[in-house]
């Protein structure tokens, strides 16, 4: 007989990241292979299943960055390192680091779109990094929303990164404002190849993309990572579905000349 | 192999059959209907020729004897997870009797829940020992238009069974295993051709040149705004919905003990686009009513190469505000060729 593929497998909390009160990564035991921008259902039995991109890939360890919105990931926060989770996955088509090897990149995210992004840009922001420019333009909502603090430090190194927040009533240091605002300002080279990833809010995806293409961006070099209600990851449940793309099969994550085209 | 028999010996290959098979078909309850003085007709276990409804269409689909409008996944405890048993659990299987479109519907749940990506578990389990008996169809019903949906002939099932007069069954046999039933009974052993329908009182015509965004562009989609309560009995109806929703529950409020389900979902009922942070898509009626025609006629097919939509004419009849789907897909093709395919 076939595998199951609705029982969750058990999956021990190793750690725990607290970004801030609503936002904490947990570090899952996972062995097998995974993607950036690829999720997994993650489960607690009783309270119900919520797809969870991951937001890192570690030997023998996935993480997760949940924020705390409702049943499941409410429950979740009550977990400690030793606990565990129930998982299935992972699922969806992630990112393909190698559209980007080469070329002049921008990621451009907001808030917890930067966990699915993550993983890209800790690849091309390493030593051996194969783009040819990264440019990290994240927005949060205030300083204390602030995710992957010290990510961001690191990436600095071999990155041009820009933080922005919408607000910042203390002295945080941040510009204030919208990632969009960045876009105009872009320094590219190459036009014809310089590739864009843009992850968020819809809004904020609207806005970026339109930015983009303004700035000379193709189409067909802008990627996007979309997210819909979930129920199954396997094409089975309907949830996803938009036009006739299943976002948890054929995405999340879309390049933007197909992705625009869909109409909820 | 075909065959002609009476009722008394169908029956006897029935009951013989229903010691190792479930069987289902339509069935008539009388004052089952809440709303009229007519009869219910829907689907229920059967042992004998005289309970199948061979003359009526049943309201709701047979793909509730096999995809349960609830189904328990699994149980739980805090720590451990269990797989739960087949509904054909020490049973050979089921046989289910249903009519040409429903055939053509069975098609489209494989295509979704056997091959658009991996194949589901729990319906792959039930899938595999099920047979399907043509019930076939001499006259259509007045909402049918299966014949502009090209499903109103299959030669894909088991068998066939069309009563003819009195006490005359007409049998096609096409599973092997079965052959033998037959012979046993058979008075005349000659080749049947099941009555299948060659003309709809209703008609309609699917556009064939529509993007979605020329659809979405029509005018008509806010008129049912207001007119559909979205109460999704047009999804439930249907026998080629596939969409469902996970749903978790503890036995007792303070035990940690429970199972998983899956319940039917509906794309025109609150709450089927709902996501974190308040945000939903298609909030109006009218939108959902687009996104059901598009997928049903349009987008469906894209993606397989075939409509998903096989014209049973179920949604038309079920309508408590008697929105006719046949009409929006006259009116999409419509308002295409007015508008010249734009
Ligand atoms: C591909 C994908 C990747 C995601 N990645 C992350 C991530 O990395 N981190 C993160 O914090 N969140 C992520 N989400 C969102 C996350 O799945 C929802 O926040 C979560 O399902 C809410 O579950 P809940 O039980 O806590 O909330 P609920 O109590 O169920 O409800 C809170 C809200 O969430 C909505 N919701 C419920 N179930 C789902 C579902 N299955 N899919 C989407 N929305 C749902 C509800 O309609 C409601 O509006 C992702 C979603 C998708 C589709
Ligand atoms: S079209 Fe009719 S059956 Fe379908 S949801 Fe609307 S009111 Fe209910
Ligand atoms: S959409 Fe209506 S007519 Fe078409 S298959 Fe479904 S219930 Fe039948
Ligand atoms: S999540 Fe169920 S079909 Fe995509």
């Amino acid at each position: 007989m076939e595998e199951n593929n609705y029982l969750p497998f058990r999956s021990e909390v190793i750690d725990i990241i607290r970004h801030t009160k609503l936002e904490y990564t947990f570090k899952m035991a996972y062995n097998g292979a995974v993607l950036p921008g690829q999720f997994f259902e993650v489960s607690i039995p009783g309270f119900g299943e919520a797809p969870i991109s991951v937001s890192g890939i570690d030997s023998g360890s996935v993480d997760l960055t949940i924020r705390r919105v409702g049943n499941v990931t409410g429950e979740l926060f009550t977990r400690r390192p030793g606990g565990a989770l129930f998982m299935r996955g992972p699922y969806g088509n992630g990112f393909a680091v190698g559209d980007y090897a080469g070329r002049e990149l921008v990621v451009i995210a907001g808030g917890t779109g930067v966990s699915p992004v993550r993983g890209v840009i800790t690849h091309f922001a390493s030593q051996n990094s194969d783009a040819k420019k990264l440019t990290v333009i994240a927005g949060f909502k205030t300083p204390e929303d602030i995710l992957f603090r010290k990510d961001f430090e690191a990436w600095k190194k071999r990155a041009a990164v820009i933080l922005t927040v919408d607000k910042d009533e203390g002295n945080g240091g941040y510009p204030v404002g919208l990632v969009t605002e960045y876009i105009p300002k872009l320094d590219i080279q190459d036009l014809n190849t310089a590739a864009a990833i843009v992850v968020g809010p819809p809004p904020m995806m609207r806005f970026s993309t339109k930015g983009l293409i303004e700035r000379g961006f193709k189409e067909s070099n802008i990627w996007i990572s979309q997210e819909r209600r979930m129920c199954c990851g396997i094409g089975k449940c309907g949830h996803c579905k938009v036009n006739e793309v299943y976002i948890c099969l054929d995405g999340p994550v879309f390049n933007f000349s197909r992705g625009r085209h869909l109409i909820d | 192999m075909g065959y002609i028999l009476s009722k008394e010996g169908l029956n006897k290959i029935l009951s013989a059959l229903s010691k190792e098979y479930m069987i289902f078909a339509p069935k008539i309850f009388e004052n089952g209907n809440k709303f009229s003085d007519l009869p219910l007709v829907r689907y229920g276990r059967v042992n004998s020729v005289d309970e199948i409804a061979f003359d009526a269409k049943s309201s709701n689909s047979f793909k509730e004897t096999f995809m349960p409008i609830s189904q328990t996944l699994f149980f739980f405890t805090e720590d451990a997870v269990k797989e739960a048993d087949s509904p054909l659990a020490g049973q050979k299987g089921a046989i289910v009797f249903l009519r040409s479109c429903d055939i053509h519907a069975l098609k489209r749940l494989d295509e979704i829940y056997l091959n658009n990506s991996e194949a589901d578990y729990y319906y792959k389990r039930v899938r595999d020992k099920i047979k399907f008996v043509l019930l076939p169809c001499k006259e259509p019903f007045a909402s049918c238009f299966c014949v502009d949906m090209q499903s109103n002939k299959t030669e894909s099932y088991d068998a066939s069974v069309e009563i003819d007069g009195e006490n005359t069954v007409c049998i096609d046999c096409k599973n092997h295993e079965w052959d033998c039933f037959f012979k046993e009974a058979a008075q005349k052993v000659l080749p049947v051709t099941p009555s299948f329908v060659v003309e709809t009182k209703t008609r309609v015509s699917v556009p064939e040149q529509l993007s979605a965004a020329q659809a979405t562009a029509l005018g008509f989609w806010a008129e049912y705004d207001g007119r559909c309560i979205n109460c999704g009995r047009c999804n439930f109806s249907c026998p080629t919905c596939t969409c469902y929703t996970m749903q978790d529950l503890f036995y007792s409020d303070n035990g940690r003990a429970g199972e998983r389900r899956r319940v039917w979902a509906s794309c025109m009922v609150d709450g089927f686009t709902d996501v974190a942070g308040g945000g939903a898509y298609r909030k109006k009626n009218g939108e959902r009513m687009r996104f059901k025609a598009l997928h049903k006629v349009l987008d469906f097919k894209q993606r397989f190469g075939y409509t998903m939509c096989v014209g049973c004419g179920r949604c038309d009849d079920i309508c408590p505000e008697y929105i006719s789907f046949s009409t929006i897909i006259n009116r999409l093709s419509g308002e295409v060729t007015q508008n010249g395919g734009e």
